[in-house]
This record gives C-alpha cells, structure tokens and sequence, in this order.
C-alpha cells in the first residue's frame, strides 16, 4: 500500500486575533520522516494544531490537502478519520473514561458500523503495544490521562499511534519531559511504524530525539514560516552551532512571531 | 395538608386505612396525630427554589386493583431489566403499586435473624422494632408539611433489619413499581444495621407512565450502629407529571459507615435531600449522586452531612448534567458541631450544562463549630471543555460519541458505586436516554 500525501500551501494561522503561522509551505508523503526544529515561540505547535483542527486555531489564509482533499473543510474527526493523527503535546485529561474504553471507542471510529473490534482481539493488540512501550498494564483501567505523568502521558500517546496506524503521524514535541530511557522506548514505537505507508511530522525543540529517530527531511521554523529545509546533516549543524547561523544568514533578529506558540 | 386534603384524608378516612391494614394501634395513633399536625405547620422552603406552584394536591392515596405478578419473567421488560434474572437467589422485593407482589430472601440470612419485607409486613410481625425507628430518631413528623402528610398518608415501604454481626454479602433490591399512573408513593423505608453487621441495599422507583399528574413523597431512614457498614444505592425515575419530594436520612453510631450511591433521574419536578449525622466517633460517610435535568423540571438538590463525632469523616460528591430548559440547584453543605475535634468535612458540587436555556448552580456551605477540623470543598458549573472534545474526536470519534463519553465518565463516580450490575447498566440506560 502506497501512503498519503498531506500538502500545506501559504498556510496562515491566527489564535484570538494575533498571526502566528505567516505562509507555510510544507509537504509530507508515506514513508517520509520530516523534522521540524526550531526555537520557542516560532510556530511549530500552532502548526500541529492547525492541521488537526483545534477549536482556538483559526486558518486565515492558505490551503492544508490531504491526498488532494481539503482538510480544512473537514471537522475534527473527519481529519482523523482521512488518516491524519496528532501526537499531543498537553494531552486532555478526561475523568471517568478508562484508557481502555476510549482506545476501544478510537479504533471503532475507524472501522464500518457493525464490523467493530472483537473485544479479545482489542485486548490483544493492546497489550502487546503496551509491552511493546513498556506501560504497565494497568493504565489501560485507569481514566485517560487522569493523573499520569509526563512520561506516561507521551506514552499513551504513542500507544494510540500505533494502535490506530495513521497514514500521516504528527508528533507535537513528543520528546519534552521524557528522560533518556521513556525517550528511547518512545523512538522506538515510532520507528516501529516506519513503512511507505507511513508518514510522520516530528515537531521538536531538541536534537535529541533525532539521534533515535532519524529524519529524512528537517525543516526550521520561525517568525511563523520555515526558513530553512535540508536533509539530516541539518541536525548536526545545528547541534553543534545553535541557531545564530540561520538567524545571520536570513538577517533576523527575533525569530519568535510575539507570543508562545 | 391543603384544605382539600384534609377533608377528603380526614381523620375518619385515615383511621378506617390504617385498621382497614391491620396496623398496630401506635401507627394509627402517629397517623391522626401528624393528619392533624399537617393542617397548622408550613410547606419546606428549599433554598433558592420556590415551590409554592407545585403540585403536590393531585394524587390518588390508594390504587385500583393491583394485578399480581406470578412470575418474575412475566414482567414487562421496562421492569424486569432491572431484575438480573441469571441468579438463582434474590434478595428482591417488588411492590407494585404499593403492594407487595414480590418477596425473595436467602434462606441462611432469615435464618439468622434477617428481616427484608414491605413495611405493613413488617408492622404485623415486628411492630416494636418498627416503632422504635419510625419517624424517631431519624426524620420528624413535624419538620415541615410534607413530613407530616407523609406520616399520615404512608401507603408503603420496606424494612430492612440486620442483626448484630451479620454480614450480608448479596445486595438487598427493592423495587417500587408505580403502575397505576395516579397513585401517590407515600413510601417509607427503614434500614436498620445493628453493631458490626453490614448490607447493601439498593432501591428502584420506577414508573409506567409519564404526564399523568400525581405525587412521590418518600422517606428512607438509615441507621447504622457501632461498626456497622450501609451501603445504599438508588436509582429513581419518576415521569414528568409526578412532583417529588424525597427525604434520605443516615445516622451513623461510633465506627459507622454509610455508602449513599444515588442516581437522581426524575423527570418531573423534585426536592431531594439527603442528610446524615455522623453522631459516632470515626463514623464515616460518602454522600454520592449524580442526576439529569432534562425538559422543563426544577430540581432542589441537598446533600449534608453533619459531623458529630470526633475524627468523623464526611465526603459529599455531586454530579449534575442539565440540559433543554431544566433548572437546579445543588446544595452541598457540610457541618461540624462543636466538640467533632478531628473531624473531615469534604465536598465536591459540579454541574456540566448542555444547553443555553438549562440553568444549573452549585452552592457550597461549610459550617463549622470546632477549632481543630479539616474541611475543604470544590464547586464548578460550566459546559463541555471544547479542547477535551477536540482530542477525543482528534481519534476520529464523532462530536456526539465523544460528548457521550464525557458525560458518562462525568458521572461515572456514582454509576460505578452502584452495586448490582443490572441496575447499574439500567441507570446507564436512564442516563442515555435522559440526555440523548
């Protein structure tokens, strides 16, 4: 199966009234890892949130396709449902819905009405992601994401992605709060997914990350646009030399759009 | 009672009811006197609902004949869905329109002493021990009209009575059935739990009607002694046109537990309170319940728990959903007397709003007569958080599932304290209904 191709053209975003994204141009198809790096406050979460369809994100400009479709014209679960998935930085918390139900009530929606899950078959498929991520077991009864940590937070996250298998992936700074051990175990869910039939967003702050997932394309943003894109050798230059370097060679001062985003 | 009550329940009319039962002489007597009390004393005046358009006149005391139920599969499905009929052995009691038709216990719990019956039973064979907890210690007779209207018009109930150091592992189930549109439940139960028993007691109000207008007026009185644990879960759903008043009162002696789990489903117009006295030192209580508005009801919600004993605990828990035009009001209101050194009283009052016309308030009181307590509460009313949808649905769930899925686990906290599994998917049922 050949993947999805998701296209975001000249893609402008405001949030109450203040422009954040100012033209991004961006192409993702199945089997591609692309990275997006930058420093705080320059764009790269409003643009993970955008794409998904969050309720305080208004696009004001610009188009967002997904295998040609207009993803913009699409609610929430429309978007989920033609195959886009948003790792969530701060993901809700939702009292009184064990894990377990909602992961359950997440695969259905994908699956024609009257074809659901088997419930054994659920179970399976669960616990062997849950291994697979090292979770204990026991968070699949407890309320979603009611009083998890950071790190099992992300976790779930990642539990979710592999178990709803999206042809497009956005990891929205997946990494932040995750020490070496959860950051490994995380790499590995998501290099576990690497096939054509898969294409994944990596929004992250750190170099880390990458050093486990390797990225085919890396991207910078900021001042709301991607200012820089080459192939993996980027990271190392940037780890090694910061940012400075982007910031003389396009001649910009404050690379942040203002406010944090 | 109104003027036209009066006339037609009159002394003569009560009298000629309560021998016409074979009651004893000091039920009789309590019944005239609080007929003649109900005259003189003034209707409840619930905080911040004005119920003085209510109807709580149009009823009719006694049914038509009652068909009696053979068999428990004979039941119509609205009713028997709440009876889990793959067990072998109830502990059910069924009255419909107020007359027992229904009555199952273990052999080894009467055997030791359990009572588990519809109260004029229980006034025929245990006439001391009813007395001595009916209408006593626990509710007045003359704590507003519809205490005394209710002890003159009493037209049914059950009895539970667990002696010292049984522990009952099943749940008792009672169910009252009001078939007959216009009759009244003038109902009133009694728990008692002597010292170091425990029961789990689960209650149902269910109807087969909806519009037609009548009254529920119904008492329950729960004593828990030294070491005694209650548990006590309740789903109630009376129609639209019935107008509720429901009283559940606890009190709890030294190391006592009561559980209450209620799922307050009306549909017509209600004041529901349910107070407990942690009179006992270490005594405990949850005070759990959840509840929809729905259509145009107003509701008066009350929870209280007053703190006694010293290192008594008190935990109120409110969930509430509203939507179309209904109104509520939840009162969460914790108290400790002087002297409950060491006492905890904590509350919760939430309301998630549905619609634009729905109005919902939650109303916290903490009263507090000793220096070295702790106590705490916590009240919110507001919509669905739209960021907790947008995740959900971001996992390709519909907008409608994923509401669905937040109301439920919002008052998943009481429906999953419920202790018999039919009845607790029955009032996830009633729920779904009720917002769907």
């Amino acid at each position: 199966m050949s993947g999805s191709t998701l296209e975001i053209k000249d893609l402008h975003v405001e949030i109450e009234g203040k422009e954040i994204l100012k033209g991004v141009n961006l192409t993702v198809k199945g089997g591609e890892f692309h990275a997006i790096m930058g420093p705080n406050g320059t764009g790269k979460s409003t643009l993970a949130s955008a794409i998904m369809g969050h309720p305080k994100y208004e696009v004001t400009k610009g188009q967002i396709l997904m295998d040609g479709e207009d993803v913009l014209e699409m609610e929430v679960d429309e978007r989920a449902q033609a195959g886009l998935f948003l790792a969530m930085q701060y993901p809700s918390e939702i009292s009184g819905v064990t894990t377990s139900d909602f992961l359950r009530s997440s695969i259905n929606a994908h699956r024609e009405e009257g074809d659901e899950i088997p419930l054994m078959k659920f179970i399976k498929e669960m616990d062997a992601a849950m291994d697979y991520l090292e979770m204990d077991k026991n968070m699949a009864q407890r309320y979603l994401n009611e009083g998890f940590s950071g790190g099992e937070k992300k976790r779930n996250e990642i539990l979710q992605l592999m178990l709803l298998k999206p042809a497009i992936g956005i990891l929205d700074e997946i990494d932040s709060g995750l020490d070496i051990d959860a950051l490994k175990v995380v790499s590995k869910g998501i290099n576990k997914l690497r096939s054509e039939a898969f294409g994944c967003l990596i929004i992250t702050h750190y170099q880390r990350l990458l050093n486990y997932v390797t990225p085919d394309y890396v991207h910078v943003m900021m001042q709301g646009r991607v200012v820089k894109s080459g192939g993996p050798e980027l990271v190392e230059r940037l780890e090694s030399e910061g940012y400075d370097w982007i910031k003389q060679e396009l001649g910009i001062e404050d690379e942040t759009v203002g406010i944090d985003a | 009672m109104s003027v036209e009550l009066v006339d037609k329940y009159s002394v003569d009319y009560i009298t000629a009811f309560s021998k016409a039962r074979q009651e004893p002489q000091w039920m009789t007597d309590l019944r005239v006197a609080a007929q003649q009390k109900s005259e003189s004393i003034a209707m409840p005046k619930p905080d911040k609902t004005n119920i003085t358009r209510w109807d709580f006149n149009t009823f009719q005391h006694q049914a038509n004949e009652t068909e009696r139920v053979s068999s428990l599969v004979d039941l119509p499905d609205h009713i028997k869905k709440f009876v889990d009929l793959s067990k072998q052995q109830h502990n059910l009691l069924l009255l419909k329109n107020q007359t027992n038709v229904h009555q199952a216990l273990a052999p080894d719990l009467s055997d030791q002493g359990v009572i588990f019956t519809d109260i004029f039973t229980a006034l025929a064979e245990h006439s001391e021990l009813v007395k001595k907890y009916y209408m006593t210690e626990g509710v007045q007779v003359d704590e507003h009209k519809l205490t005394a209207v209710h002890a003159a018009l009493m037209n049914g109930g059950a009895f539970v009575y667990v002696p010292k150091n049984v522990v009952i592992d099943e749940p008792l189930q009672a169910i009252f059935w009001q078939d007959d549109a216009e009759l009244a439940l003038f109902n009133h139960v009694i728990i008692v739990a002597e010292d170091n028993s425990e029961v789990t007691y689960v209650e149902n109000y269910l109807t087969s009607h909806q519009e037609t207008k009548t009254v529920a007026n119904v008492i329950a009185e729960v004593f828990a002694k030294d070491n005694a644990s209650i548990s006590f879960g309740s789903v109630d759903h009376f129609a639209h046109g019935t107008t509720t008043y429901i009283n559940r009162r606890g009190i709890g002696q030294r190391d006592a537990k009561i559980e209450w789990a209620l799922g307050q489903m009306n549909d017509g117009d209600t004041i529901s309170e349910n107070v407990t006295h942690l009179l006992g030192d270490q005594s405990v209580c949850y005070a759990k319940a959840v509840s929809v508005g729905r259509g145009d009801q107003t509701q008066n919600f009350t929870a209280k728990i007053v703190n006694h004993g010293k290192h008594s605990d008190g935990i109120i828990l409110q969930h509430g959903v509203m939507k179309d035009s209904a109104t509520a009001i939840f009162h969460g209101i914790g108290k400790i007397e002087h002297g409950g050194t060491k006492a905890n009283a904590e509350q919760e009052s939430r309301v998630l709003m549905l619609s634009k016309h729905a109005r919902g308030d939650a109303n916290p009181i903490l009263l507090i007569d000793e220096d070295d307590v702790t106590a705490g509460h916590a009240a919110s009313v507001g919509r669905v958080d739209p960021v907790q949808l947008y995740y959900l649905m971001s996992r390709g769930i519909s907008k409608q599932e994923a509401e669905r899925l937040i109301i439920h686990g919002f008052l998943a906290p009481v429906v999953n304290e419920i202790p018999i599994t039919s009845v607790r998917e029955q009032l996830t049922d009633v729920i779904e209904g009720k917002v769907y």
